[in-house]
């Protein structure tokens, strides 16, 4: 059955501010900022920007349960030309060598064909975070030609080579077109040695607890996605999920709210700290505006008020060395072995 | 409620140093050693711990390993099997001695 989205269910927490507080009311051991200076980042800051990270919108063809954008089919935000154009000439007048494409289902934005293109022209490397499953629709057939052509590397999502538990994250047949979807991608070349076409796979836990090791994992799902299913892939990211939006739901109704909170705070790791993805991603939001992170973004935590506020009043040397906006998520990233958009930080 | 066990008295556990503190700190070294990678994997003995809680039916344990077990990348399948196992080996443990109950009415019969 389909999970509502906060917005169209009118949750409270629907609301950022109300998420916001409800961090901020938790009784926890210490602040991310106090955590982070014993780490010697006092405060902490950007280095280079390495990777823009666009979030073309918040539509999306699922509606999992732990999604920290609360994305889904009922969304309406969806980047206007004007903004993916301003996100488009600030890359291109940079040395940012990444564009990362994320959302709700990125694909889904009339445009994301021509960020690609046009990302690719400018000889950029290009991330799809990609759901899988909206290469099963029928008007999305092509994508994983299209993605091939272009040598996009796909990073998908896919919490568990076990049916039962990928279903319950992320709908009901999510597995089964997940995995006919991997098929297809790797009949293209996809996760196959020296092929150039990358595909990595993306897990967060089914449920309040942290990450597993992440090269030990990988070791265990090539055996089994291979074993079970014939598919392969390069890399398996870890993530540790984070207390926003649906996730931040499923936590205050479970009763799991303050013990998974401690427990990330337990785990912080303050080797975690240096690696920290907001310090050299730039985020930027369907409305151009600006943030440290997706995480940061999804909880309209924009950037610091010195530095610029929307991708149109830009350049990649504004931005340099700000100070980055933390709050009591950030020890979603730092707990264990680390955590970002490109799975564990620390080995 | 009255009860005897009281999920949020795990995290008093370090308590039982109060009263005894050393015989706490040499209890803690060595568990802690126990857990850590030798020739099994952490997530091995994770598992192992797992079915073992459920042999001594420690709630305590039973949570706790619960935990590590799914933060180690165990699958809630291979749990289940690590309990039937524990469940398996205290069957069995009662069937065989069924041998020794037989062996004595032997001595008994004619």
């Amino acid at each position: 059955m389909a999970l509502l989205t906060l917005a169209n269910s009118r949750h409270p927490l629907a609301d950022t501010a109300t998420q916001r507080a409800t961090l901020a009311a938790l009784p926890l051991a210490r602040s991310f900022e106090d955590a982070a200076a014993s780490a010697g980042h006092d405060p902490l800051r950007t280095t280079a920007i390495q990777i823009l990270q666009i979030n073309v919108g918040k539509r999306c063809n699922q509606a999992c349960h732990h999604c920290h954008v609360d994305a889904g089919p009922d969304r309406t935000e969806v980047m206007t030309p004007e903004v993916v154009d301003a996100c488009l000439r600030f890359l291109e007048s940079s040395d940012i060598p990444t564009v990362d494409i994320t959302g709700g289902a990125p694909e889904l934005h009339p445009l994301f064909r021509d960020i690609v293109r046009r990302a690719r022209a400018a000889g950029r490397h290009v991330m799809d975070r990609c759901n899988l499953t909206i290469t099963r629709l029928p008007n999305y057939a092509d994508l994983p030609e299209f993605l091939a052509e272009h040598r996009v590397e796909v990073i998908a999502s896919l919490p568990s080579f076990s049916e039962r538990q990928t279903n319950a994250q992320r709908g009901d047949g999510v597995f089964a077109d997940s995995i006919a979807a991997l098929r297809r991608f790797n009949e293209l070349g996809y996760g196959a040695d020296g092929s150039g076409r990358l595909l990595h796979l993306v897990t967060n836990p089914v449920g309040a607890f942290l990450p597993g090791p992440q090269a030990a994992l990988e070791a265990d799902w090539k055996r089994e996605l291979q074993r079970r299913f014939g598919v392969s892939f390069n890399r398996l990211y870890t993530i540790t999920n984070m207390p926003i939006s649906r996730f931040l739901q499923f936590l205050s109704d479970s009763g799991n709210l303050q013990a998974y909170m401690d427990r990330l705070i337990a785990s912080f790791n303050p080797a975690a700290v240096e690696g920290l993805m907001c310090r050299s991603t730039l985020s930027v939001g369907w409305d151009g505006r600006l943030y440290d992170c997706d995480f940061n973004q999804m909880l309209d935590l924009g950037t610091a008020t010195s530095a610029p506020q929307t991708i149109f009043d830009a350049t990649p040397q504004s931005l340099a060395s700000r100070r980055i906006v933390t709050g009591p998520h950030c020890f979603g990233c730092t707990a264990g072995a680390g955590s970002s958009c490109g799975g564990a930080t620390t080995t | 409620m009255d009860t005897y066990y009281h999920p949020k008295d795990l995290a008093r556990f370090a308590e039982m140093g109060e009263e005894a503190p050393e015989l706490w700190r040499k209890f803690l070294e060595w568990y802690n050693a126990v857990f850590k990678e030798g020739a099994l994997t952490e997530r091995e003995k994770a598992l192992i711990a797992l079915g073992v809680a459920h042999a001594v039916q420690c709630p305590y344990c039973i949570d706790a390993y619960t935990t590590t077990c799914l933060e180690k990348g165990s699958t809630p399948e291979q749990m289940t099997e690590a309990v039937h196992v524990a469940a398996a080996i205290r069957g069995g443990a009662s069937l065989v001695h069924g041998v020794q109950m037989r062996s004595h009415v032997d001595k008994l019969s004619m």
